[in-house]
């Protein structure tokens, strides 16, 4: 090892060359074109906290090799233990579905309510490589409504030596500090503008740029069912996707987007932000029309549909008490009044076989083939539905055409 | 990352002088550094060698250590490398008498490095000056081929987990006159029961004849046996070259073979792809035996900094403070496994079998229990025995060895098993066992153990490349076959394939018999790519 140069250079050829999140996903739009599988996966590290659950975006990988694999002839996992006890003793317990650490990020936490904004930054980054990594329809605007993505040139930016326009104030700072450097200005404020020196880098130009004009024009409804049976990997599966659909929210009209969100069992509430949306236990029986009620009591009282492009996503296990959904499918019509779209995913459990309740009454009432454009609905089962399938998932829910 | 002070320097030169003392044995060039947390979550997806080649798997793992650290700071005290010299890395503000148990932890490292005879081939050269050499020069392979290098990396990579580490090993201490040369062994192997169809009585009397030339005159014994055989069959000669070029250039692993006899790399533009294929299967040589002497490594070095800090008088009013980290490193945990504390008792437990005298012949013979418990002959060879072990031995041979019901006793020792309870919607850890057999069981099954794969040169030409998996009860982890076979496929064919890659393996299949018995079905089944699809096919 070249032990002098890594004396001189404190920091060594390691930071030059690390790749950014961004260098690894167009690295790994390259290998598709090269006839390789992807590669990177992106993680989210958790670390549950009463009062504020902090995410981290990561990327991972897997590098394949041939392994060994126990998990066939083996039940159980195994380990080392020490100290008292007798043979078939339990000796300690832990959650079932983990909590923290690594991992292809699924799951919500348990725990009631909390003050929890640190998803929402984290949420923005999450989002910035889901729109590009994935690149997810974006949502468009219909109709006369104008469009809430537009971009204006202004000189905004700066950049020294040459530009548009000669931003003096910053030019002025630069050369003080540049003489106060040198020595060139005496400390009892006495300034003699005769002795400055005049570099030319200390000239701050303005430049002409795109910016990005945003308005808020949008309202998105998250709605979930917290009932009974959606205990484990639906609530799992629901709330993971609709943390993924937020997250882009938030990166693609960069926190502008209103959000809205609803829990149902027998009966509807909405819950003050995403966190506690994400986090909350199940709890009782199951009716999907007071959700949709609800939904269409915000939109009428707070008359959203006059500025506002209006998004629902509806997330279930696809069970209703209400077995022909007839009330249900009353309000749903209400919403496509004035909804641009209306996403739901049924998260089916493992024992259920063929359609669920929600899928069959939507199904039979036709809407879906009439309004393909406004209404959608996703249905695979919980068990199944890893990270990748819940993107197609939000595909499914978001693009353009059927 | 700057080099230790010279304050410290001096401080752990002491601590050579003292382990040395103790019998310790290691070069005396090391080279220490200050690193902070950051150059360590940069260092270790590089196996801590400052400069191992770029490479992108690297940058997502320092990405996500990144992220991690972000949630979880954590703070390692060192690790050492296996350079010349050794390098190893410090946290800045350590206080001195910290500095000096962790040295002393460090030297023994070093001395496990420069004596076990596992790492033998990493003794004659220094591994940070090759891998900046291998560095520079991926670097300007880059500037020529761009991305195909990262591909030509990756794929090398996907296989570098079977080189053949003992093979090298072992050829490395084999007696070099005590093979034939491959004439002789083509001639009494292939040609004689083949191409004359000799019997048994006639391939002896010929080998009669070799020794007694070779009894006569050793230099020129095999000339003159030829010269006879020549005369005898006049075809030898043309039948020995055919089997020559058709038997593949001898390899020692499938990175080997591949790289002397793919018809893809054989091709002059792809003659650079050989370089890379050799810089990683290196790297993974160099790191092959420190994966398979964590345990005992650890348990070295627990062992050293606790026997040379106690007695060292630097320890004078840190006692209580180091007590408390020395636990934190070296207690075994209520569940789950330390190799610090595992190995460390392991070799504690040696030292005292060996002062008793208990690793003899003699011992071994008694089969009364409560005469094996009063057997003590103090023999004072403790520490003669312990140096041996660090000699010779790995993780394997350690555990397999001296893991016995006594060692498993006497430190309330148990196999942890995880079940899931539904009730509860938890997951319990109990108490499996406590029998020494099921303890062993489970470290060696949690060790490091590659499947062993080879390559069939018979099956195997320009247009078929036949790997065989030799089935030791476990199949391979299905997720991961396809696409490393793609890479495989790759250096064999290139992009466009002219032919097939199989792997020859055993499925095993579960089969839930009556009243919840289970049955396993061992199946053989070839897996076979071409153009990137893979197929299966039961045998």
């Amino acid at each position: 090892m070249d032990a002098i140069g890594f004396q001189n250079n404190p920091k060594p050829t390691l930071q030059v060359m690390l790749q950014t999140i961004e260098d690894l996903i167009s690295r790994d739009d390259q290998r598709e074109k090269d006839g390789f599988p992807r590669r990177i996966r992106l993680g989210r590290i958790v670390k549950p906290n009463k009062n504020n659950q902090k995410v981290v975006v990561v990327p991972t990988t897997t590098e394949p090799k041939f392994y060994h694999d126990d998990s066939v002839t083996s039940d159980e996992q195994e380990t080392g233990g020490t100290g008292d006890g007798q043979e078939g003793e339990v000796i300690g317990e832990a959650p079932a579905e983990s909590q923290q650490g690594e991992g292809e990020g699924q799951g919500a936490g348990q725990g009631g309510d909390g003050e929890g904004h640190d998803v929402v930054a984290d949420a923005f980054d999450l989002g910035r490589i889901l729109t590009q990594k994935f690149q997810l329809p974006n949502l468009k605007v219909k109709g006369k409504k104008r469009s809430f993505t537009k971009y204006k040139y202004d000189l905004t930016d700066r950049n020294r030596r040459t530009g548009q326009l000669l931003d003096k104030k910053a030019t002025l700072r630069k050369i003080i500090q540049t003489n106060i450097l040198l020595g060139n200005l005496d400390e009892d404020g006495l300034i003699d503008p005769e002795k400055m020196v005049l570099n030319p880098q200390d000239e701050i130009y303005r430049i002409l740029s795109a910016e990005k004009d945003f308005e808020t024009q949008a309202v998105v409804f998250f709605l979930r069912d917290y009932s009974g049976s959606m205990q484990g990997k639906p609530t799992e599966s629901v709330t993971s996707q609709h943390l993924l659909i937020y997250s882009w929210l938030m990166y693609q009209y960069n926190e502008n987007v209103e959000t809205r969100f609803i829990l149902h069992d027998q009966t509807a509430k909405e819950v003050k932000d995403f966190h506690t949306y994400h986090n909350s236990s199940v709890a009782g029986g199951t009716n999907v029309f007071p959700a949709f009620e609800l939904v269409n009591k915000i939109i009428e009282e707070e008359s959203l549909y006059i500025d506002n492009n209006i998004y629902v996503f509806y997330g279930t296990d696809g069970d209703d008490w209400d077995s022909d959904g007839k009330r249900a499918l009353e309000e749903t019509e209400k919403i496509l009044v004035h909804a641009n779209r209306m996403g739901i995913t049924v998260a089916r459990n493992t024992w259920t076989t063929g359609t669920t309740t929600v899928e069959r009454y939507f199904e039979q009432s036709g809407l879906l083939k009439n309004k393909p454009d406004l209404i959608r609905i996703d249905a695979f089962s919980a068990n199944d539905a890893d990270e990748a399938r819940l993107i197609e998932g939000i595909k499914k829910l978001v693009e353009q055409k059927a | 990352m700057k080099i230790i002070d010279q304050h410290t320097k001096k401080i752990m030169e002491d601590c050579k002088v003292r382990a040395r003392d103790a019998g310790l044995c290691f070069d005396n060039e090391s080279l220490e550094y200050i690193v902070t947390n950051q150059d360590l979550i940069e260092l270790s997806p590089k196996g801590m060698i400052p400069t191992l080649y770029d490479y992108w798997v690297n940058d997502v793992e320092t990405l996500k250590g990144k992220g991690q650290y972000k949630l979880y700071p954590h703070n390692p005290y060192e690790t050492v490398i296996n350079s010349r010299p050794a390098i190893s890395y410090y946290n800045d503000n350590n206080p001195d008498w910290l500095n000096i148990m962790i040295f002393y932890h460090v030297i023994g490292h070093i001395d496990f490095f420069q004596n076990n005879i596992l790492f033998e081939h990493t003794w004659s050269d220094d591994f940070v000056g090759k891998a900046l050499a291998d560095k520079r020069h991926i670097a300007q392979l880059r500037s020529q081929h761009g991305r195909w290098v990262d591909y030509i990396i990756e794929f090398s990579r996907s296989i570098d987990n079977l080189t053949g580490y003992f093979t090298e090993l072992s050829i490395r201490n084999f007696p070099q006159n005590m093979e034939p040369t491959d004439k002789l062994r083509y001639y009494f192997d292939e040609f004689l029961p083949k191409e004359t169809l000799a019997n048994i009585g006639k391939i002896y009397s010929e080998i009669e004849r070799y020794n007694i030339l070779l009894e006569s005159n050793d230099m020129v014994a095999e000339s003159m046996f030829f010269s006879d055989i020549k005369s005898k069959h006049p075809e030898f000669e043309s039948k020995f070259q055919k089997y020559k070029d058709i038997r593949k250039e001898r390899s020692i692993d499938i990175m080997d073979f591949i790289r002397d006899n793919s018809p893809f790399l054989k091709r002059d533009e792809n003659q650079w792809m050989k370089a890379v294929i050799n810089i990683v299967r290196d790297t993974s040589l160099y790191f092959a035996p420190q994966i398979r002497t964590k345990t005992i490594n650890e348990g070295w070095a627990s062992y050293w900094h606790d026997e040379l800090f106690r007695k060292d008088d630097r320890i004078k009013g840190h006692e209580s403070e180091y007590s408390v980290i020395n636990a934190k490193v070296t207690s075994i945990s209520r569940v789950g496994y330390n190799p610090y504390a595992i190995g460390l008792r392991l070799v504690q437990y040696i030292e005292s079998l060996a002062d008793a005298g208990k690793i003899s012949r003699e011992y071994q013979l008694i089969l009364n229990s409560e005469r094996r418990d009063e057997f003590n002959k103090i023999s004072g060879k403790g520490k003669e025995a312990l140096f041996n072990l660090r000699s010779q031995f790995s993780d394997f041979m350690l555990i397999n060895t001296y893991v016995d019901q006594d060692f498993v006793d006497l430190h309330k020792l148990f196999v942890v098993g995880e079940r899931l309870n539904q009730q509860r919607g938890t997951v319990e850890y109990y108490v499996k066992s406590k029998k020494a057999e099921d303890y062993k069981r489970m470290l060696i099954d949690n060790m490091y153990h590659p499947p062993f794969i080879t390559i069939d040169t018979e099956k195997s030409n320009d247009k078929k490349l036949f790997l065989k998996h030799h089935f030791e009860g476990k199949q391979l982890y299905k997720p991961y076959i396809n696409d490393t076979l793609l890479g495989i496929e790759y250096l064999w064919f290139g992009n466009i394939a002219q032919g097939e890659v199989i792997l020859e393996t055993t499925d095993i299949i579960k089969r839930k018999g009556s009243e919840d018995s289970v049955s396993f079905e061992y199946k053989p089944i070839h897996y076979i790519i071409s153009n990137k699809k893979v197929s299966k096919r039961y045998l």
